[in-house]
């Protein structure tokens, strides 16, 4: 197991965000967390990043317990974030944002120009806007360098939060294609999505997350042919 | 009146000096540096009827405000402009400094030379028992604890016996003679070349971090704080440096004002000081040294040129200050070029 998650609570305050979650990656998946707005799909990344500390229960990375390990190391240990909404430095030209992704490893200078290529090569849109400031990209290419600059750390674990989010179709296709090109590469992903039927058909295996729990799990080409789900998620349901 | 507006934001003196510097060979980037760092050690006997302030003494200008307020900007330039802290109690640090020099110069007789870096000290002390709780929060919360910090300091030294009160401290020593170079409170030169190289090597030190994992830590958590940690930027650790680094470099420059005026009050430090300071750095271009630099230059130094208006000169000086923020919102030398941006669909670069 790459990542095992158990019986994870989460609050903020008095309201709990995450009432017990379960669940696993294993190396070389990609594994996708769908859910609605609030189910707690951000609030859990959150916690496997570091950003926020679990009230109960255990996150362990490849066997370790990470618990007492800050977010900046967890870096090192081979788990990187793409943020939701992005999140990338406006003010920073593309170049310097994928460098900033190689931040976190003290010997980030060695092999950045070999990184940088690697990144080019997955997007070669990036290359094009390579001197221009992150703030002026499109939204599609803002995704891809928010992607790209995650791998920039050469990370195990990718997490990823809502990469489709306000994107054109014709991006989202992209993306999409971009995560399994990446899955082919040997990074495992967990993929957060409200965009259900593009993320289940992509994914290996799926969780269904309402609410702060769990309600289902199954392999996600399953999922997709499930009523309740399509009923709930995917608007074809009978 | 548009037509001005676009000829001016236009003109990009960074961008065109930009060019020249980094076509320039070895040779020419040394004379350069030489003849910049000449003519601001010459400054003091370049008191002609241009340069000059027919109102006031041009030395003392140049000692105070004008140096003293670009090393304060300088100062906070690594909080505001490069970390993106809002810091409104710089003046704190200031006064740390000073009045360190002023107590320990006048009543113990530690030279100047230690006093530098005690007062450095000091306010780096200050700032860690600030920055601490301080740090966590963020924005408006963050400016506003700043600047009650600054009222703190001020209204300390107001009230403590050591430091006299609202009468201050006064008869403060200046250091002893270097070779023929005497400093004394008459005449103002050396105390101004010293403040010019307290600026350059800090200018040095800042350029060396800012090509360094602080220079980028500092950077990623001005333009996204939460980002900055995702990417494995130690934010807490980073902001503190920051702040107690922008704090050091006033108690420095502190310590060897007190020395040059030979007499500090509580009343020199208060708010005003603070909110110029920030002034100079958002004038000149946040985050961008030379820019800054330019800045507490400019605005430090016009209103001592235009000292014959009397009061009226405040208002020139306000009126200075909306055109500017008009016409160059991001200050006199922005940070970034401003990069070529190409329409989408048709591929035409569009002019910003």
């Amino acid at each position: 197991m790459l990542l095992e998650i158990n019986d994870l609570k989460v609050s903020y305050g008095k309201i709990q965000a995450i009432k017990g979650i379960s669940l696993n990656i294993k190396a070389g998946e990609i594994v996708t967390l769908v859910g609605a707005n609030g189910a707690g799909k951000t609030t859990l990344l959150k916690t496997i990043s570091g950003i926020l500390k679990p009230a109960a229960g255990v996150i362990k990375f490849d066997g370790k317990d990470i618990q007492g390990i800050a977010p900046h190391n967890r870096v090192l240990e081979g788990l990187c974030q793409a943020p939701e909404g992005r999140g990338i430095f406006p003010g920073m030209t593309v170049l310097e944002n994928l460098e900033m992704g190689k931040y976190a490893r003290k010997d980030w200078k060695s092999e950045l120009s070999e990184d940088i290529e690697r990144i080019y090569t997955l997007f070669p849109r990036l290359k094009e806007r390579q001197s221009q400031a992150g703030g002026t990209l499109s939204g599609g290419e803002q995704q891809m360098l928010s992607i790209g600059r995650a791998l920039m750390s050469r990370p195990r674990l990718l997490l990823l939060d809502e990469p489709s989010m306000g994107l054109a179709p014709m991006f989202i296709q992209q993306i999409f294609k971009i995560i399994r090109e990446i899955q082919s590469q040997g990074v495992s992903i967990l993929l957060v999505e409200q965009n259900a039927a593009q993320a289940l058909s992509c994914a290996n295996r799926a969780y269904i997350l309402e609410t702060g729990n769990i309600v289902k799990e199954g392999a996600g080409k399953d999922l997709l042919n499930d009523d309740a789900i399509k009923k709930a998620y995917l608007g074809t349901g009978a | 009146m548009s037509s001005i507006k676009i000829a001016f934001s236009k003109f990009n003196l960074r961008d065109s000096f930009g060019a020249w510097w980094e076509n320039a060979t070895k040779k020419q980037r040394i004379a350069f540096r030489v003849l910049l760092i000449g003519f601001f050690y010459a400054l003091p006997f370049l008191d002609n009827p241009i340069l000059g302030t027919p109102e006031t003494n041009f030395q003392s200008v140049l000692f105070y405000p004008l140096a003293v307020y670009v090393a304060m900007a300088v100062g906070l330039n690594i909080v505001v402009g490069k970390s993106g802290i809002l810091d409104l109690g710089y003046v704190a640090f200031f006064a740390i400094g000073a009045y360190t020099h002023a107590i320990l110069g006048t009543f113990y007789g530690v030279s100047l030379w230690f006093n530098i870096i005690l007062g450095a000290a000091f306010a780096m002390i200050a700032g860690v028992i600030l920055g601490l709780p301080a740090l966590r929060l963020r924005g408006d919360y963050l400016a506003i604890i700043t600047l009650g910090f600054g009222e703190i300091v001020r209204i300390v030294a107001l009230n403590l016996e050591i430091t006299g009160g609202a009468a201050g401290i006064a008869g403060i020593p200046a250091p002893p003679n270097i070779f023929n170079v005497t400093f004394d409170v008459l005449d103002p030169k050396p105390h101004y070349w010293l403040m010019l190289t307290f600026i350059m090597l800090v200018v040095w030190m800042y350029i060396r971090l800012g090509k360094r994992r602080p220079g980028r830590a500092w950077e990623a958590i001005r333009e996204d704080e939460d980002v900055a940690e995702f990417m494995g930027v130690e934010t807490t650790k980073y902001k503190l440096w920051a702040f107690i680094l922008g704090g050091a470099i006033g108690g420095g420059a502190g310590a060897i004002y007190s020395s040059q005026v030979a007499s500090i009050l509580p009343d020199y430090f208060t708010l005003n000081v603070s909110i110029l300071v920030l002034a100079c750095v958002v004038f000149g271009g946040m985050g961008n040294i030379w820019g800054v630099v330019a800045g507490a230059i400019l605005l430090e130094y016009l209103p001592e040129k235009l000292r014959f208006l009397s009061e009226t000169r405040i208002l020139f000086f306000g009126l200075l200050m909306v055109v500017m923020m008009n016409i160059r919102p991001d200050g006199l030398f922005p940070r970034k070029k401003r990069e070529k941006v190409y329409d989408k669909v048709t591929g035409q670069e569009i002019s910003r």
